[in-house]
């Protein structure tokens, strides 16, 4: 019987020979950490398919309403957008950093790590808010407020000319682009809400020295995440604000 | 008997990628940042979605191959990567391909 073998082999050597975060149904350290991996990154496929929906609607109505589509992105701060994945990218850095420091046994270095990870992680959230504000004020949010008229009759901004109006039935495509910014946004907010709760949880932890004894998949896994969501906002950034914005 | 495990672990442990390729990588992305900004503002015509599109793939990848160990790591998990991107590019695909071929033939 194999099952005997493996035990008997087991009983040569003395039992306290592995660290006590190693499972006894893995054969190895190794074995346990590429299998966590392993169910980390099907979750992330699933992810991938749940973002991929809204990515597929929004490539057919982008086709169908393009001109809504353009004028809809048009009215995204540009600056503010790009200040925010300048910020998520950093937060990126700062955790992929924060992932060394614990494979490296560097408390300080994981905990200010994390810190500054959740840090970043409000300010975007901050600026995203600011965004959500300016665009309640202009009866940009989709539902009984929308009003779609500043899109036929556009205003001209300081310093630049009015861009030209849309006809009626265009312009309140632009409903249809506000719904999906909302949307994928949203939902991308929502992950990073959910990931910074997990960076208060670790960097508690940390601050323990819980993953000082090598045990640190946790913190390498929920990297993983952390980079999905950023890599996520850099396909929405240039879908989003992008689009045209020569015209 | 920690110090033979210890001796293993560094012999065969997973890969540790160095602070100095996260930095090089982190400044490739912001500097695919500052390029999907600027094309956005050049006319090219088709080529502008295509353009931004192509810096988010090359960005993303990066982002998969160093920090998420993707370069690093067994075939299995690579396989699982490609695997996923590949089913949802065709998922993509499909769908897409409906909506640009339904209306051929009523014109």
């Amino acid at each position: 019987m194999d099952s005997h073998a493996i035990a008997l082999n087991h009983a040569e050597e003395p039992h306290h020979d592995h660290p006590a975060h190693l499972r006894h149904h893995f054969v190895s350290l190794e074995q346990q950490n590429e299998t966590v991996s392993f169910g980390m990154w099907l979750f992330l496929l699933t992810e991938v398919m749940f973002f991929g929906g809204m990515f597929t609607a929004y490539l057919i109505y982008r086709n169908w309403y393009y001109p809504a589509f353009v004028a809809g992105s048009h009215t995204l701060s540009i600056v503010l957008g790009t200040v925010n994945t300048g910020v998520l990218i950093t937060s990126s850095f700062t955790m992929a950093m924060g992932v060394w420091c614990a494979e490296t046994k560097r408390q300080k270095g994981l905990i200010v790590s994390l810190v500054l990870t959740l840090i970043l992680g409000f300010a975007f959230l901050g600026i995203k808010a600011v965004e959500y504000q300016e665009k309640f004020e202009l009866h940009h949010v989709p539902g009984a407020h929308f009003d779609a008229m500043s899109f036929v009759h556009p205003k001209a901004e300081a310093g630049q000319p009015a861009e030209p109006g849309l006809p009626l039935d265009m312009a309140r495509k632009t409903e249809v682009y506000f719904s999906l910014y909302f949307a994928m946004t949203g939902m991308h907010a929502l992950h990073m809400i959910i990931g910074m709760a997990l960076l208060s949880f670790m960097i508690v932890k940390a601050a323990r020295g819980g993953y000082s004894h090598g045990n640190i998949a946790f913190v390498e896994n929920f990297g993983l995440y952390w980079h999905f969501v950023d890599i996520v906002w850099i396909f929405l950034f240039p879908l989003l604000y992008l689009i045209s914005r020569h015209q | 008997m920690s110090h033979p495990v210890s001796d293993h672990e560094e012999a065969h442990g997973p890969h540790i990628v160095s602070p100095k390729i996260y930095l090089l990588v982190f400044l490739a992305l912001l500097i695919g940042t500052t390029l999907t900004v600027v094309a956005s503002y050049l006319e090219l015509g088709p080529w502008n979605p295509i353009i931004a599109l192509g810096i988010a793939v090359a960005k993303a990848t990066l982002v998969v191959l160093f920090f998420m160990h993707i370069k690093y790591s067994s075939k299995l998990m690579k396989l699982t990567v490609v695997s996923g991107i590949f089913t949802f590019l065709a998922l993509v695909g499909m769908s897409m391909s409906d909506y640009i071929s339904r209306a051929w033939g009523s014109f």
